[in-house]
């Protein structure tokens, strides 16, 4: 990681209750992270310990109940501009067609917003060519609902990069699709990475998907979520399938799980 | 049965039962020697309906108008109170229990209220087709509003999407297949209310027709009516689903478009 002059992404003793008074839930407590420009970031850790509720403190969706979020050095007050999200359940349109869902966000974020009726050629080639990247080109005009699984989950990361997003944060993205599916959408997401060098947030409880595509992961415990552990990982890329299987990669998953299983003694 | 018999076979049925159903009250009229006055055999009615068709025809397009133009406002008063019910809490706590105190109201009992208020004519049956029929269109929307996924409602703001944005690009395609299918119900409401009105006071419309035609106990006129208004019904929500099925195909998942 190059050393950048100041993080993009802060948190600094960030917590959060869900509810007030008698029936508040502590779901996230004292989390302080650092998120560098560029850098591809997971979070493992046991269900229901707070990691979603992380990502929408990152992008502003939800102000925390103490702390400080920080972005590009100033203070998070409402929803960050420049970020793309994709769900664990595709949240696609089901009455759009998947090329269109892809440019929703063309339709909402500037600049784009402003052009996209005098370049729509522009944009329906830029959908194009980035549903193509991911083996999608000839499904622009299906509906979400003619796509399987993992059709889905590639059309929804295409969404959640179209506006090129400074950040990109997925919340178990991969979480319902079989190992196969999974392992090929690892691969593919490192080479859309490796492209663009976006700054990347993955929420997974799947080890070997977080050693796989992260510089650093995070390790919370259970609820409330506290970072237990901080692992950066050094291995070279392009990683491959078969750098799962390599010790180096196979002692830190290792190591994660040990940690983890910490939790649920 | 190969897949075309059995599409066949479903086709038909609704007539084999109507015609099965029509055969045993002629045969009932005519085992127990019914009279007349009391239920004339469907094929009395019939040929009443043929003998006097014009007029028949003349009662109906009215009552069809009147209908059709409450109907046409309920649609676009439910769209819009539905969508500001669904979209605010506030105006949801403050309008929701009203409604349902409102849709309790037995509609009959408002009908010589609005004579008093607008006199009779065409105006208290639309207004009564309007009133019956709004009801359903308001919940449904609200309910397709207000289940939207948070993850879709979430997604859209960190695009940084105005609440106007999410309500055209989220909640009104969501709450279409919900508007359409309240349609169906509202349709065939406010043929009840339109009928209703017309026959609790009036001077036109089917009902009116079927109100003389009793008083001078003329029952094939006004079974003949009553058929007529089933029909009437029946083609409104056979255009209400047809619609519905072209409008959100995405809700059928394609599956009932052929
Ligand atoms: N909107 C909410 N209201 C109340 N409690 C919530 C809400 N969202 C999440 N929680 C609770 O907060 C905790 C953390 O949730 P979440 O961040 O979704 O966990 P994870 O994504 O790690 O599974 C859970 O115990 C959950 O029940
Ligand atoms: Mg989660």
């Amino acid at each position: 990681m190059p050393p950048a002059a100041s993080p993009l992404v802060e948190l600094k003793n960030v917590s959060l209750a869900y509810g007030e008074g008698r029936d508040a839930t502590l779901a996230l407590g004292d989390a302080t992270m650092s998120i560098a420009q560029g850098e591809f970031v997971a979070v493992v850790g046991p269900s229901g310990c707070g990691k979603s509720t992380l990502m929408k403190l990152v992008t502003g969706l939800i102000a925390p109940t103490s702390g400080e979020v920080r972005v590009r050095d100033a203070r998070v007050t409402g929803p960050i501009r420049g970020v793309g999200m994709a769900f664990q359940n595709s949240t696609l349109m089901p009455w759009r067609t998947t090329r269109d869902n892809v440019m929703l966000p063309l339709e909402v974020v500037e600049p784009h917003k402003r052009r996209l009726r005098t370049d729509r050629a522009f944009y329906f080639d830029k959908a194009q060519k980035l549903l193509a990247s991911v083996g999608l080109g000839e499904f622009g005009d299906k509906y979400p609902w003619q796509l399987s699984g993992g059709m889905q989950q590639r059309a929804n990361v295409c969404r959640a990069l179209i506006h090129e997003p400074q950040i990109l944060m997925l919340d178990e993205p991969f979480g319902a699709l079989d190992a196969f599916t999974r392992e090929e959408l690892w691969g593919i997401l490192q080479q859309l990475w490796l492209e663009r060098r976006f700054t990347a947030v993955l929420v997974t409880h799947d080890l070997r998907e977080a050693v796989f595509l992260a510089d650093t992961v995070y390790v919370m415990s259970r609820r409330p979520g506290r970072i237990v552990k901080i692992r950066t990982v050094d291995l070279p890329r392009p990683r491959r399938l078969e750098t799962t299987f390599t010790p180096a990669f196979v002692d830190i998953v290792h190591e994660l799980r040990e940690r983890i299983q910490l939790e649920h003694a | 049965m190969t897949a075309r018999q059995e599409r066949l076979a479903r086709l038909l049925m609704p007539w084999l039962t109507l015609g099965v159903l029509l055969l045993a009250w002629e045969l009932a009229c005519i085992l127990f020697d019914v009279p007349e006055i009391i239920a004339p055999r469907p094929s009395r009615v019939f040929e009443v309906a043929v003998q006097r068709w014009d007029l028949l025809l003349r009662f109906c397009l009215e009552t069809l108008w009147t209908t059709l133009i409450g109907f046409a406002l309920a649609i676009g008063f439910g769209l819009l109170l539905g969508l500001a019910i669904g979209a605010s809490p506030f105006v949801y706590a403050g309008l929701y229990p009203l409604l349902i105190a409102f849709n309790a109201i037995p509609k009959v009992a408002i009908v010589p209220i609005l004579m008093i208020w607008v006199g009779i004519g065409a105006l208290p049956a639309v207004i009564t087709a309007f009133v019956i029929s709004f009801v359903p269109i308001v919940v449904n929307v609200a309910t397709g509003l207000a289940t939207i996924e948070p993850e879709m409602r979430d997604l859209l703001r960190s695009l940084g999407a105005s609440n106007w944005e999410i309500l055209t690009k989220v909640g009104i395609p969501r709450a279409m297949p919900y508007l359409f299918a309240s349609l169906k119900v509202a349709a065939t409401l406010a043929f009840v209310g339109s009928v209703l009105s017309e026959t609790v006071g009036g001077n036109r419309g089917i009902g009116f027709l079927m109100l003389s035609a009793s008083a001078r106990n003329d029952s094939a006129t006004t079974f003949a009516g009553l058929f007529a208004i089933a029909i009437m019904g029946v083609g409104v929500y056979a255009v209400c689903a047809l619609i519905e099925r072209r409008m959100t195909r995405w809700a059928f998942r394609g599956e009932l478009v052929r």
